[in-house]
């Protein structure tokens, strides 16, 4: 259940942005942490009176300022790559979260519960709604979580490189049974895919 | 001796009785704020003993200590103390009882307001705490959500324990926030203008701001989710037109704020401390009060971040990640201003200072991993997970309790006026600083692993088991450390050797007082030049106890201080301020008997207190003012100066001002929740409008206008019939226009609307019936007037709100 062992595109992409934000939070640290040892280490008297331009206008302001600017936009590129946007490939799957299961129906009428089935390689748009409390879908290893909200109806676009089976799990706590309230995914390759649909519904 | 005898008249004047009446009565803002902090440290110690149960329960898979029922009340009530019990009355209670002293004054604005927001804090907190040990507590988590914390998934009274008791004791936040704001405006040294105020006092002026305006969304959104429970108002419900999300938005809009109202007072205490420590002064004091206002600013526009993961548009996330990321820059200029401050100085390794820089370390990691979940792709995998809790106790426990420790051993000197005994301070700093990091950081990795929060057991195999107990034994290493800190804090109390004024060498107005400070602080008040007066004059505690300051005499057994005119702190007037009183006390009971009989669900019951916290207020209002002109009086040093009496922008005014600000920030969140729920919620347009009426609306204007022009002419009686005017339109108007407010969120929220401008125009009939009765008793004159334009300003807001709802109400109606 590890999200920086991501076995699909937009979990991929998060987990690269999370190695190159620890990299950075890394050097910050370094640096602030060097800043406020020497501080200490410097020895002599008196005022030394610091230069207010150098710590507020260039460490203060333009330093985080440049290094927010990057990450925000690298960060919208990953975010824009992990949007559902229209693909002719993409099934279309409806999940219904529930005090403590999850009900999935699929193109052609299937029904399963607290097994989410899809096609493996191929884009998947989650359509997530919950008929009593909040609850929130997330395969770690897949994708970003999404809330499932009563009254409203969300759409996640998850996918997986490979077929195989991922564990999911609710996120937002649900109640006493919220622990328990996982799932599994099982991603089927293309035949096994039509073959679990039906044959109509490809 | 011309200072003891000058310290007998005043202590006569400023001191409370002897005993228990003496406690109950007290108003003395150094009492008052001793009593919060310790009060909130107990609070802590007991949502630390709800954290040491956590860790036990997680420290290893399938833990069978405690099962779900009680696991997820005690992390509900574990997030809830320390936010709303711990956090926020600390800073209160630290702030209270330096403010003044800092400032140079004999007290806060509004003393009988903080002995209000005492009880209501030590009532509301005292039902909490009994509804836990009678197995009662609230169990949806810190913050609440509906429908789980609903009346279909929460039968119990475990969510209203939540609602009514956090409300009863944000009544002390509300009132602390406006005591805080208009006695830095007002009260402060003559000479001390905004850019000579201490430090500071800037801090807790924007956090004091903030709380007026973020404590009234969660207010509003605690007083709907109760209504929907007791009542069945389906604000939440979506099956009646109502949105779980409405809670979310109201919740966050006060959340996210909230990190800042709790950081900011932290802040300052770091801001103040380090020069000290350093031996100089703080770089870029301008700066770091620009920082100050733009993170105050900011943060009112990043609420969202908090609800990545619920569907919001792909262009609205961008903006909210933005604007999260964005408020790093302001908190960067703060962390370099320290730095370089310390490379400007000679730092001394004393025992705050070893707090400090626990709180550097810890707090710039909690920035770091914020900065990360601003990231909308990465929120979506941390959200949830015990990344988060771990990013949340790096900033809370970096950006507060570090800053509050620092603080402690700072200040506890001037609070007991002893040094410390033995070295413990610094064991305990080891051991909380070890600990804590072994439990958090770690928790970084483990919610990376996939482990959500708020799970009781846990399977083996995950990768977790061995995290969670290194996180485990941290969080009991961390538990002894405080332990040894209240040791240590109890020795000094104790045992501690009695110490000369001043320890530090520091530069602020506090330390030129007595330690233990005399309940009138100062024997005369200080005029200062700069912004470290004690740098400039180390004398001047000794000048001032002499009274060769400002009201350096005793006078009419009256409680006074300067208040100054806002920027340019040149002397005003004379603030008269009240002496010990039964009146908050008493007046907490009342409303704690409101509270309770709602709590017990006795609906029909409850509102009988209320008619008696009216006749309260009416009784505290009364006692103000004079009955004959005073005129202009001796404030020492050859000026003259007119009494609060027959001042113009007097404090009375200026808390009025911010009481009717918070009241209209209720207004607009719930103007925000109901075109929120017109426009996201499923099940809209509501099957039935309010009727289309001209008529109520009409007199509804009618009674507005007449309110307001009266009030202007100074007839308060037909002013009153005016506001009863519109409480007649807007009741008519829900009783023969309205759909049941049980039918649909929008009669629901139309039905709130309404009640919001009924209660104020209630109110203001209330507040004009008293001004009448005043000028009949002969409190009012030409130069006496302060009560009738503070009538005005309610009164006016309550025919403002009265005559727009009145239209709002019936508009869609007339469109339809
Ligand atoms: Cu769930
Ligand atoms: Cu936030």
């Amino acid at each position: 259940m590890s999200t920086i062992d991501p076995a699909g595109p937009h979990a991929r992409s998060v987990a690269g942005l999370w190695w190159a934000m620890l990299g950075g939070a890394t050097l910050l640290t370094l640096l602030v942490f060097a800043l406020l040892a020497l501080a200490f280490r410097r020895g002599g008297g008196g005022d030394r009176t610091q230069d207010p331009r150098l710590w507020i206008g260039w460490l203060g302001l333009a330093m985080p300022g440049a290094v927010l600017l990057a990450l925000l936009g690298f960060a919208l590129v990953i975010g824009a790559r992990t949007l559902p946007v229209p693909s002719d490939d993409a099934v279309a799957i409806d999940v219904v979260a529930r005090q403590y299961a999850w009900n999935v129906a699929y193109p052609g009428g299937r029904r399963t519960q607290d097994v989410l089935h899809i096609p493996a390689g191929r884009p998947v748009n989650l359509r997530i709604t919950a008929t009593d409390v909040i609850h929130s879908l997330w395969v770690p290893r897949l994708a970003g979580k999404m809330d499932a909200i009563p009254g409203h109806t969300n759409v996640l676009r998850i996918e997986a490189d490979a077929p195989g089976t991922y564990q999911g799990e609710c996120a937002e706590y649900c109640g006493t049974g919220h622990k328990d309230h996982g799932f599994t995914v099982v991603a089927h390759d293309a035949a096994g895919w039509t073959a679990f649909v039906g044959e109509n519904a490809r | 001796m011309k200072a003891l005898r000058l310290h007998n008249e005043l202590t006569a004047i400023w001191r409370n009785e002897p005993g228990w009446r003496g406690h109950l009565r007290s108003v003395n803002h150094s009492d008052i704020g001793k009593r919060f902090i310790v009060a909130a440290f107990v609070f802590f110690a007991i949502g630390g003993v709800l954290a040491m149960l956590i860790r036990a329960q997680l420290a290893t898979p399938r833990s069978a200590f405690v099962g779900p029922d009680v696991y997820n009340q005690i992390f509900t009530m574990h997030g809830s103390i320390m936010m709303f019990l711990f956090a926020i009355p600390m800073f209160e209670g630290l702030t209270m009882y330096l403010l003044p002293k800092m400032l140079g004054s004999r007290d806060l604005a509004f003393p009988r307001l903080s002995a209000l927001g005492w009880w209501c804090y030590l009532f509301g907190g005292t039902i909490i705490v009994v509804a836990m040990l009678a197995g009662v507590a609230p169990n949806a988590g810190w913050f609440l959500y509906p429908p789980l914390s609903g009346r279909t998934f929460t039968p119990g009274i475990n969510s209203d324990v939540w609602l009514l008791g956090i409300t009863f004791v944000e009544i002390s936040a509300m009132s602390a926030a406006i005591e805080i704001a208009v006695s830095i405006l007002k009260l402060r040294a003559p000479g001390m203008r905004l850019d000579r105020m201490p430090i500071f006092a800037w801090y807790m002026l924007a956090t004091a701001g903030m709380m007026v305006f973020g404590f009234p969304p969660l207010i509003l959104g605690s007083i709907l989710l109760e209504i929907e429970r007791a009542f069945g108002w389906p604000f939440f419900d979506p099956a009646l037109g109502g949105s779980p999300l409405l809670w979310q938005h109201l919740f966050w809009l006060f959340g996210h704020p909230e990190v800042y109202i709790i950081f900011l007072p932290a802040a300052g205490a770091v801001s103040t401390i380090l020069p000290v420590m350093a031996r100089t002064r703080l770089l870029g004091y301008g700066a770091i009060v620009a920082a100050i206002m733009a993170l105050a600013f900011l943060s009112f526009g990043l609420w969202v971040h908090h609800m990545f993961t619920t569907g919001i548009p792909h262009m609205a996330l961008g903006f909210f990640s933005a604007a999260s990321a964005l408020v790093a820059i302001p908190t960067a200029v703060q962390i370099f201003a320290w730095l370089g401050t310390l490379w400007g100085g000679r730092p001394e390794m004393k025992l705050p200072m070893l707090y400090l820089i626990g709180f550097f370390v810890v707090f710039v990691l909690g920035g770091l991993t914020g900065v990360m979940l601003a990231m909308v792709p990465f929120d979506a995998q941390a959200h949830d997970t015990a990344f988060v809790t771990a990013h949340l106790h790096y900033v809370l426990v970096g950006g507060f309790v570090f800053p509050m420790l620092a603080a402690a051993y700072y200040w506890l000197p001037h609070i007991t006026g002893r040094q410390r005994v033995m070295r413990i301070g610094e064991a305990a700093f080891w051991l909380i600083f070890i600990g804590f990091n072994l439990t958090f950081f770690l928790m970084h990795l483990t919610g990376l692993l996939g482990m959500p929060r708020r799970i009781d057991t846990y399977p083996e195999g995950m990768g977790w088991t061995a995290l969670n107990l290194l996180s485990s034994v941290g969080g009991f290493v961390q538990a002894f450390g405080f332990a040894l800190f209240l040791v240590d804090v109890v020795l000094q109390i104790r045992l501690g050797r009695r110490h000369a004024r001043d320890p530090w060498q520091a530069h602020t107005l506090e330390w030129a007082m007595p330690t233990p400070a005399p309940a009138y602080n100062f024997a005369s008040i200080a005029t200062v030049a700069d912004r470290e007066p004690l740098v400039t004059a180390p004398d001047l505690g000794v000048r001032l106890a002499r009274g060769e300051g400002m009201l350096g005499a005793a006078r009419n057994g009256w409680r006074e201080t300067i208040a100054v005119d806002m920027t340019t702190g040149v002397p005003e007037h004379i603030a008269i301020l009240p002496g010990n009183s039964w009146l908050p006390i008493a007046t907490a009971a009342a409303l704690g008997g409101f509270f309770l009989a709602m709590l017990a669900g006795l609906y029909p019951v409850a509102p009988a207190f209320l008619p008696v916290v009216a006749w309260l207020g009416w009784r505290w209002a009364w006692t103000n003012g004079s009955r004959h002109d005073v005129g202009m009086v001796d404030a020492g040093h050859d000026r003259r100066l007119p009494t609060a009496f027959e001042a113009r922008q007097t404090t009375g005014w200026w808390g009025s001002i911010l009481a009717i600000g918070a009241s209209a920030t209720l207004f607009a969140s719930l103007l925000f929740g109901y075109g929120f729920l017109w426009t996201v919620a499923p099940g809209w347009p509501p099957p039935a409008l309010v009727a289309p009426s001209l008529l109520l609306p009409l007199l509804a204007l009618a009674g507005a206008g007449c309110a307001v022009v009266m009030a202007r002419r100074d007839n308060a009686m037909i002013a009153a019939v005016g506001q009863g005017v519109i409480v007649l339109a807007l009741v008519m108007l829900l009783v023969v226009a309205a759909p049941a407010p049980t039918s649909h969120a929008y009669a629901a929220a139309s039905a709130a609307i309404a009640a919001y401008a009924i209660f104020h125009a209630v109110l203001a009939v209330l507040i004009l019936a008293f001004v009448f009765a005043r000028e009949r008793a002969g409190f009012h004159s030409a130069s006496r007037s302060g009560e009738r334009r503070i009538a005005r300003l309610w009164s006016d807001h309550a025919a403002g709100a009265g005559a727009f709802c009145a239209v709002l109400l019936v508009v869609p109606g007339w469109l339809a």
